[in-house]
């Protein structure tokens, strides 16, 4: 192969996941290439316009914690930010912002372009080539080839993707863009197992033809608020949302028409998320429900589109125009696209290993909804590490896998590649075992020496970030020594909070444990003003709070980090392990779990069948230091 | 290498007169002394002694048994671990609660085989024997699992799955809270709704306990009585009971072994034999105590093992009797089998509904299929005490100790007002630890409730 374009890392896509995964390899100061089959579409999104909320918004600051884009994109490009969860506790609370979706795309294609070692380039790859199982580069339609040592397919819903609509089904990317189809092909015929998943997206309408009086307004927080730990200039002008119903005519004229849409007429084969259903699977599945909310998203501050969120739909596209005219507050909306369901090819993810290489060909990656994912934010942590670890391998430095006691990505990619999803996989604050230790205000502390030591943090911001731990540790002992004595002047304050007065002295901490107390009252009481900043204060705050609790989960983790010590040589055969039971054995095969703890997350893997791999892994090292 | 301390009844369950728990790990010896109280504390004595001394519950400062500790440090032990093996005699209930003494105090229940598999992991056996080790392994987890299975079967398996299902309901709606903030079709999950929850749940937790640690259906027994008309093999089979199965020592204050009474273990079930004196002195309790006392005494057996002649006709006296009593509870015998058959078996299997056991208990023959029988029907629920929803099983006690705990924990934080979601992890906790009492496989279901009982999304 002389004569051709040579790279390092080749990445197939310039979506959420495929932005990261360029980035992270060209900026590890590999030459890398990124295809697109559209450059005007990098980094778009082709369903809601916001980035963040629940689970995901975390997964954003561990993406920036770890030297990823998508916190600073958004940061610098959103139209409204708040925190959600603010009234329950400090492990669930998560940012969202709404996205201006256009400029987002803008932000982030200029990013791309700025990085010396990436090349982006508009092209349709057609064909993976392989070598005795190990990638060698790609071909585009026209023919094209560019070699790589390292492949990382990033293709969302676009393989094999069929946009349906009522009884119209045809072949297509989102939003209406060229599918890729001979690649889903090759990657059938390699012998990847392919699951068909399904998706979808409501109706766009006019900001100009709505009646918002009909509707309750939703505006951004009035604090600054940021994803990024990088400093940020703060948006304060913001655009508010707008909250909305179904009416009993909108469900009348789901029911009528309910033989026309996609997926009750048998025309939709996929498997769609039980987390984002249609409006139709809302209303049948739910028909005691009088009303769903509707809210209403503006798509950026230079477009009238707005996303009609809750109304995703396939039914036909003057059935949707009925639908969205029976809302109050829609009754004259003109429609600007309609929405569709889409069917797309995606592998099933325990065919990975979890740092994302496909087991079957060496050094091809793959990340985000090919995995069977769905969300902008599952994407970019999938993304990132794929970019880290194919740059890591190439480089011959340790590959990056995240436990799941470290980050949500951890949770998220150990889900995939353990257990694999029968749906759209999303993660939910309740898929990690440990979300006291997995907060958003402390994603930096978690994990940004990790990305220092991938070498996609700066000098600059480690040191910045070594100042902030250094701190807190500074703050949170000086307050386990200050004593607080009962007099006066700290009863009253005890008092205003509705705290019960002191009977003596106590220690600062201690105080500060007390529900009703913060550390803004403590520096009151202590008569001193603060100095640290807030992001500094919290963490203090947090971890004086919580501390029974965050020990409890720190001895769990600790039990599992002992497991996760223990590793599972490559190369056992697991049919020569007698003991195990039938299913544990076919399981362990198919998952070739790295270490016990992973295996013993794998279902059908009893307790029994570790006990009996742990004396067998045993019996290995024994005969090898024997020999 | 010296791993957390596991305990165990190292000896088989109901049989022999000393029952040992053993303990192994690097605690074993600390744990140990928590309990025991004798002339020197364990940590002083020196290896391989055995010492006299009582265990005593630290809580309640209550004298729970007499034993013999026996001290056995690293490295030359069968686990090359710190071992400690408590000898004790007052029967299986005393033995079940210096086990929970154990585990309440720090260690943590073995797996079965662990101890072996530590001998493995320790070098102790010899590599050879890996193999040997594995299958072990397996196979006493089979047996553990099968028996286990067995021991949650019926009333206990549905009181526990409706006590996860109230947990399951307060944790779906917390987490709707938390992943869908804005949806606004479910309350928000106060800490007051909580803690009320919560409570009930200890409350629950807390009499499945006591039932157990009661050990009243060990202690009682299933009332049994054995019937029939005379010469059919009563008083063989009252015999071959208790020699086959060794009589339990009870601690009741009075029963000794030929009043009235006779305990028995049959598979680990335990039976109070009633009137056993009326079998052995006349031979026909019918006959003795006329047919209305018969007709009471009947009447509040909780098992009647009724016995029949093969080789006699069936008389319109014995279809009378099976009439009146209650099927579920009833195993008819048809004994002398070695003997010609005249009993019309299939108008008993046409008419009752029944389970026949066929036996020649002179010959031993088919008093294992009995036992099996009562086994079964004891488990599956057909035949139960009193008191029906208890806990037998070790590894249950313990795992509900720590559902009670774990419960606990919630409580407390409740009442001080932390956050639904922080309070949410004791919660979880305790549902996994129920969900391992009966079996289940947790990953997926709470998700699943989720998104069934809700209706959310963009």
């Amino acid at each position: 192969m002389t004569g051709n374009m040579k790279y390092d890392v080749i990445v197939i896509g310039a979506g959420h996941a495929g932005v990261e995964a360029g980035l992270a390899a060209s900026r590890k100061g590999l030459k890398t290439l990124m295809l697109t089959i559209n450059l005007d579409n990098i980094a778009f999104m082709p369903c809601n316009p916001s980035v963040g909320g629940p689970a995901k918004g975390i997964v954003v600051r561990e993406v920036d914690a770890l030297g990823g884009q998508m916190a600073k994109v958004i940061d610098k490009t959103h139209i409204q930010m708040r925190m959600l969860n603010t009234g329950k506790g400090p492990a669930v609370r998560a940012l969202r912002a709404q996205a201006d979706k256009v400029l987002y795309q803008q932000e982030m294609k200029s990013v791309l372009e700025d990085e010396p070692n990436l090349d982006i380039l508009q092209g349709l790859v057609d064909e993976l080539i392989i070598e005795d199982n190990e990638i060698r580069g790609v071909k585009t339609n026209i023919g094209t080839v560019y070699e790589g040592d390292a492949v990382i397919i990033t293709t969302g819903t676009f393989l094999r993707g069929e946009i349906i609509l009522g009884d119209l089904k045809y072949s297509s990317g989102p939003n209406h863009q060229i599918p890729s189809l001979a690649l889903a092909d090759q990657l059938k015929d390699l012998g990847f197992e392919i699951i068909r998943f399904k998706t979808g997206t409501p109706p766009r309408v006019n900001a100009d033809s709505i009646d918002y009086s009909k509707t309750e307004i939703q505006p951004g927080d009035d604090v600054p608020r940021a994803f990024s730990f990088d400093k940020t200039e703060f948006i304060l002008d913001q655009l508010p949302c707008w909250l909305t119903y179904t009416s009993a005519t909108t469900h009348e004229i789901i029911t009528a028409n309910l033989h026309l849409s996609a997926m009750y007429s048998g025309v939709i084969q996929g498997t769609g998320p039980r987390y984002c259903p249609s409006i139709e699977d809302k209303v049948v599945r739910f028909n005691d429900k009088p009303r769903h909310q509707i809210f209403l998203e503006p798509e950026g501050r230079n477009t009238k589109e707005v996303y009609v969120q809750g109304l995703s739909t396939s039914m036909p596209e003057n059935v949707q125009r009925d639908m969205v005219k029976s809302i109050p507050g829609l009754e004259n909306a003109r429609m600007m696209r309609a929405g569709y369901a889409i069917e797309y090819d995606a592998l099933v993810p325990t065919q990975l290993w979890p740092t994302l290489e496909t087991k079957k060909i060496k050094n091809l990656y793959t990340a985000g909804q090919i995995n069977g994912t769905s969300g902008y934010e599952e994407a970019a942590g999938q993304g990132l590490i794929a970019g880290i670890n194919a740059a890591n391998k190439l480089l011959g430095q340790e590959e990056l896998i995240l436990s799941r006691t470290d980050a949500y990505i951890g949770v998220l990619i150990d889900d995939l590649v353990t257990k694999g999803t029968n749906e759209p996989y999303r993660l939910l604050t309740s898929r990690a075992e440990h979300r006291l230790l997995l907060r958003h205000d402390n994603a930096d502390m978690r994990l940004t020496e990790i990305g220092y030591d991938h070498k996609l943090i700066s000098e600059e911001r480690f040191a910045r970030f070594n100042q902030k731990k250094a701190n807190i540790e500074a703050e949170l002992d000086r307050l386990k020594k200050v004593r607080i004595k009962p007099n006066a002047h700290t009863q009253s304050i005890i008092e205003q909070r509705g705290g019960t007065a002191l009977k003596d002295g106590i220690l600062a901490a201690d105080l500060l444990r007390r529900p009703e107390m913060d550390y803004e009252s403590i520096m009151e009481i202590l008569s001193e003003d603060i100095t640290l900043k807030q992001e500094e204060y919290e963490q203090v705050e947090v971890q004086i709070k919580y501390d029974g609790y965050i020990k409890k989960s720190l001895q769990q983790v600790d039990k599992m980090k002992r497991m996760e010590d223990k590793k599972i040589p490559e190369n056992i055969d697991y049919d020569a392990v007698n003991s195990l039971a039938t299913e544990a054995r076919m399981k362990l095969k198919e998952v070739k779990p790295l270490n016990i703890a992973q295996a013993s997350r794998i279902s059908g893997v009893n307790p029994a069948d570790i006990s009996i791999l742990l004396v067998y892994i045993e019996q290995g090292n024994v005969k090898r230091t024997g020999s | 290498m010296q791993f957390e301390t596991i305990s165990s009844i190292s000896t088989p369950v109901g049989e022999g007169a000393i029952a040992i728990v053993r303990l192994s790990g690097v605690d074993a010896i600390e744990i140990a002394d928590r309990l025991y109280s004798g002339v020197k504390k364990l940590s002083e004595v020196d290896s391989h002694t055995i010492n006299y001394g009582h265990i005593v519950d630290p809580t309640t400062n209550e004298t729970v048994e007499e034993v013999m500790c026996a001290v056995m440090r690293a490295p030359k032990t069968y686990t090359r671990e710190d071992i400690v093996e408590i000898n004790c005699h007052g029967g299986i209930h005393t033995v079940n609660r210096v086990l929970q003494l154990t585990l309440n105090h720090g260690a943590r229940m073995a797996e079965p085989g662990e101890f072996t598999k530590r001998a493995f992991l320790n070098g102790r056996v010899d590599l050879s024997q890996a193999e040997a080790v594995m299958d072990f392994i397996r196979s006493k987890t089979d047996q553990a699992s099968k028996v286990a299975n067995q021991q949650v079967q019926g009333r206990l398996k549905t009181y526990i799955e409706s006590l996860r299902q109230s947990i399951l309901n307060i944790l779906a709606q917390v987490e709707v809270n938390i992943d869908y903030p804005e949806y606004d079709d479910v309350e928000e999950a106060t800490t007051s709704f909580l803690l009320s929850e919560a409570k009930k749940v200890e409350s629950e937790i807390g009499k499945l306990l006591k039932s157990s640690a009661e050990g009243r259906i060990l202690r009682e027994g299933l009332s049994t009585v054995i019937i029939g008309k005379p010469n059919v093999g009563k008083s063989s089979l009252l015999n071959y009971l208790i020699q086959d199965n060794k009589a339990i020592v009870t601690d009741v204050a009075g029963t000794t072994r030929d009043i009235l009474e006779e305990y028995v273990n049959v598979n680990g079930i335990p039976l109070k034999l009633v009137d056993t004196a009326g079998i052995r002195e006349t031979d026909d309790i019918v006959e003795k105590i006329g047919v209305e006392r018969s007709r009471e005494a009947l009447k509040d057996a909780e098992l009647i093992l009724y016995v029949m002649n093969n080789n006699d006709e069936l008389t319109p006296e014995d279809i009378e009797l099976l009439e009146t009593v209650d099927d579920k509870k009833v195993i008819g015998i048809i004994n002398k089998l070695d003997l010609e058959q005249n009993l019309d078996t299939d108008y008993l299997e046409s008419h009752f509904d029944i389970p026949l056991i066929k036996t020649s208990i002179i010959n031993g023959q088919g008093v294992d299929d009995l036992e099996n029988e009562i086994q079964r029907m004891f488990f599956d629920g057909s035949i139960s005490s009193a008191d029906s929803t208890y806990v037998s099983n070790n590894r249950h006690i313990n795992l509900l100790e720590q559902a009670k705990t774990s419960i606990g924990d919630a409580i407390s934080s409740a009442e001080i007002d932390v956050p639904v979601d922080i309070i949410q992890i004791d919660l979880i906790k305790t549902w996994e630890l129920l969900g391992e009492v009966i079996g289940e496989d947790v990953s997926e279901q709470l998700i699943d409730k989720l998104f069934s009982q809700f209706c959310l999304g963009k």
